[in-house]
Parts: C-alpha cells; structure tokens; sequence
C-alpha cells in the first residue's frame, strides 16, 4: 500500500494496529496520504473509520506500529507538544462539536485564540472565513438556534480557520440534508484546492461518486483496498 | 491573553451564578471570621500594651523596718535588672493621701489609734521587662528582700488575662487554619463542578490545539477573582459594623483609655492577598486533579 516516496507524503502508517481491550479495531494497517491529497476513508459502521481518524490527531495512543504526521513519528511526540500537533489538523465532526454558549464568532476565533494570534489578525481572518461559509451574517447567533447545515458550516470554518495542513472530517454529513450536504462537500474541496490535505470517513458511496477523490477501503479493522474516483465539482466558486 | 483570561472568568461567573455565588459567600464568611479576629487581637493587643505602660509593682515594707534604712533598700530595688525608678511612699503620705481620695467617709479614719499603713516603695519598669514573664520574676527578686513584707502588681488578674489572651490567641490561630481549609475546599470544589460542566468545552479546545495553560489559566483567574471578592466583601462587613459601632459609642467612654482602631491599610492589603491565595489555591487543586491530560 506504499504508493509514493517520504517527501511527498503527509501522512504514513506502519503496520498499525489499534485495541479497544480485546477488541481490535484496526488490524495492520500500512498507507501512505500524499500531500494535496482528496482521500475518502470509506467502509461500514464499525470498520475502524473513526478510530483510524482518532490516532492521527492523538485522541487515542498507537498500540503497535508507527505513524508519521508530516515527518512527526506520533510515538516520539513528548505530551506538551500535542496541541502543536493538532495546529497541524482542522478537525470535523458530524455532530459538529461547537461549544454551545459562545457564539459562531467565538467558536470559530478559539482556534486562533489557542494558538496565541492577535486581536486584529482574528478578527480579520475569522470574518474571511465566516464569508467564505455563508455564516457571516450569523456571527452573533448561538450555535442551539442554527440548523444543522449551518452549524457544519461553522464546523468546516473552524476546521479552516488556522489554515491547518490536514483536514480530517468524521461523517462531516451524516445528519445534513442534500443540499446541506453538497454545501459541506464544496466547502472541503475548496479547501482542498486551496493546498490542504483532506481525509473524509464516511459511508456514504453516492457521497465519494459525486465528490470523487482516492477512496480506502477499510473492513473489520483491515485496510481492504484503495481506488480513484474521478471529481466532478465545478470548483469556479473558490 | 490575559484580558480574554479574565474574560472567560467573568464568562465562568455568569455561567455559573449560584455556583459562584456560594463560593463568595463562603469566603466572605471565612474573611469576615478571620479579619473579626485579627481586628479583636489588634485592639486587645493594644489594650494590655497600655495597661502594661502603666504597670508598677507596689513593694510594702515590714514595719519594724526603721526610716533610716529605707534609702538602702530603695538602692537595692534600684539596682535590680529591669527596675526604671523607684519612689518612697511614707506610710504618713499614704494615709494622707488615702484621706483625701476618702473625703466623704472621713468618719472611718477617725477612731484610728495608728496609722495602719506600711512604708513603701512605688516601683517603675523598663519598657522591656512589661512581659509577663519577666516581671513575675523581678516580683519574687524584690519580695525576696529582707525587708519586704509583700509586693503587689495586680498578679491575679493580669496573669488570668494573659492566660485568656493567649487563649483566644491560640483560638484564633485554629479558627484561621479550619476557615482557611475551609475556603480552599469550597473554592476547589466550584472549580470541579465548573470543570465537569464545561466538560465538552475542554475537550473541544484540546482538539482545535489548545495548550493546557489555555485551558487552565482562566480557572486560575476565576479562583483569584472569587479570592479577591470574597475578601472585598468579607471586609465590607467588617467594616460597616466597625464604623456603626465606633459611630454609636459615646464619645468619652473608651477614648480617655485607648482609641479602637481599624485594620490598617497594609493588613487589608495582605487579608486581600491571603484570600487570593485560598482561590488560587483551590483552582490548583482541582485542576491538578480533575484537569489531567
């Protein structure tokens, strides 16, 4: 499964396998995501999509084999310099995870905030990507009273704000209608276009035909196979 | 940074009102106990160093002691360590002027067939020797002299005060400790319960990068905060009814003795910091045990 060469890479898995007790949820998985890559994670519930996504930004330890994040082996990564590591990735959930009692603004500002930005540079870049999600005019808006589409939109700005080198979304539509849906799609692809790498889990197969983008396959643990979906979306909106 | 630490705090205190709100109450409670005390032993303290000014050990001779000799003993008290000066009281002066302070019941004095009185000496301490300790000891150097009869400096009442002195001292030292416990326990406890509501919060922080200091620095801020108001408040009190009770006493009644006096600036200062010091405390206590990586 060792497609391309160390400098080109971005993310590379050794022979990794993950345990929840006795349960293995990931078996001997060894891949290699170039940099600027369009990549679905792809396979049923309970295929080992979430946890693979969990190692890569350190949510759960390695139990065997290596993983190298932009040259970083995960293993070696001393505890205080975790959150530098996750400044790598912007991260979507598909239940948003927005913090319910601050606002769009802030929920989005916080990324920036954590990683010691000034005011002025905030306040520029997170109104540059509230406009770029259509949530400009919902800045004051709590996320409680935004629908389930506008609060991913949220999600994709947060995940973009600190323009992270790696997007890594977990069923980023899985409760969005279609429109919503094609909204979030486009939303990723653009950042894709713009540099970024992008990683999404999902099942959803019409989801990856209308998005295309390299597809892995993961079953019962295992990394079954990978394949090239050609891309449809007309990107002129970015 | 520090300014959005501080406003995540005030954020915490809105969220959280009945929370923080306890929390103040209980600190206020604790300063207004503490500060109580340290206002009384302020004030006592002065008291007894006024009395103390005014302390003298009344040495009563025998009375077969004739006149002539009472320049060498009064040399000999002199000459002991800690003794100021030393005046002679004739036992005629003595009833003359127990005469004049009895004017009304002269009758008393006029079956008398001698003076009952004895000779004595009057006898004035360095400032250095009003320790209690000291001077019983120079009260049993002089009463060990040949020709004393007695001596007198109000031993029973100034040695049962000291001892209630020390009493509250030592009282008041354990009042602050338990207050003390007790502040830290109720802050670290506000700041667990903050942590477990904000819970998802925190978890959503170290996921967009978040350093721990990010995370904890705003509830080491919400702990001084709640330190520094409840000490405000605590000492408000205190204050409001030092000034209500210092208003209503008569002029007069106190002020010919000593002038009771509020806590100074300095110490108010420091009862601020020490409070400050319960709240961070009790932040850093929770955080070190609920906020772990």
């Amino acid at each position: 499964m060792i497609e391309a060469d160390a400098k080109r890479s971005i993310i590379r898995m050794f022979h990794v396998h993950h345990n929840y007790g006795t349960k293995k949820a990931l078996i001997d998985i060894t891949l290699d995501i170039l940099k600027n890559d369009f990549v679905f994670l792809t396979g049923p519930s309970g295929a080992g999509k979430t946890t693979l996504l969990r190692l890569l930004y350190l949510a759960e330890p390695v139990s065997e084999g290596q993983v190298l994040i932009d040259g970083m082996n995960l293993s070696r990564v001393p505890r205080q310099r975790i959150p530098l590591l996750r400044r790598k990735f912007g991260i979507i959930f598909q239940d948003y995870k927005l913090i319910a009692n601050r606002t769009v603004f802030d929920n989005v500002s916080l990324v920036l905030e954590a990683a010691g930005k000034k005011r002025r540079l905030i306040q520029k870049r997170v109104n540059g990507v509230l406009r770029l999600v259509s949530m400009e005019d919902r800045q004051a808006a709590f996320p409680p009273s935004l629908s389930g589409g506008e609060q991913q939109r949220v999600a994709v700005a947060r995940a973009i704000v600190g323009d992270p080198k790696i997007i890594l979304a977990d069923e980023p539509t899985g409760s969005l209608d279609d429109d919503s849906s094609e909204s979030i799609m486009k939303l990723l692809h653009g950042v894709h276009i713009r540099g970024a790498t992008v990683i999404i889990a999902t099942h959803d197969k019409t989801l990856i035909r209308k998005t295309g983008g390299r597809v892995l396959n993961l079953r019962q643990g295992r990394l079954e196979g990978s394949s090239i979906i050609e891309k449809h979306y007309d990107n002129s909106i970015f | 940074m520090i300014i959005l630490f501080f406003k995540r705090a005030l954020e915490d205190f809105r969220n959280n009102r009945l929370l923080n709100f306890i929390t103040l109450l209980t600190i206020s409670l604790s300063i207004l106990i503490v500060s109580t005390f340290i206002l009384f032993f302020i004030n006592t303290s002065d008291m007894m160093n006024f009395w103390k000014k005014g302390l003298r050990i009344m040495v009563y001779m025998k009375p077969d002691i004739a006149p002539s000799e009472m320049p060498d003993v009064g040399r000999q008290i002199k000459s002991l360590e800690g003794v100021r000066s030393v005046r002679f009281i004739s036992k005629e002066a003595a009833l003359r002027q127990l005469k004049s302070q009895m004017k009304r019941q002269t009758s008393l004095f006029e079956n008398l067939d001698k003076n009952p009185l004895p000779d004595a000496f009057e006898t004035q301490l360095n400032a250095n020797f009003q320790r209690w300790e000291k001077l019983e000891a120079l009260a049993t150097q002089i009463e060990a002299l040949d020709a004393v009869q007695e001596v007198e400096y109000g031993q029973q009442w100034l040695g049962r005060f000291n001892q209630i002195f020390h009493l509250f001292t030592l009282a008041g030292y354990t009042m602050c400790g338990i207050f003390f416990m007790a502040a830290v326990f109720i802050v670290a406890n506000t700041i667990r319960l903050v942590i477990y509501s904000r819970r998802d919060e925190i978890e959503i922080m170290r996921l967009v990068g978040a350093a721990e200091h990010f995370i904890k620095i705003p509830f080491y801020f919400q702990g001084l905060i709640q330190g520094a108001a409840g000490a405000g408040i605590g000492l408000a009190i205190l204050f409001t009814v030092y000034w209500y009770m210092a208003s209503n006493i008569e002029p007069g009644s106190f002020s010919g003795l000593i002038a009771i006096r509020f806590l100074s600036v300095p110490m108010v200062g420091v009862i601020i910091l020490l409070s400050m010091l319960v709240g961070w405390f009790g932040s850093y206590i929770s955080l070190k045990q609920y906020l772990k990586v």
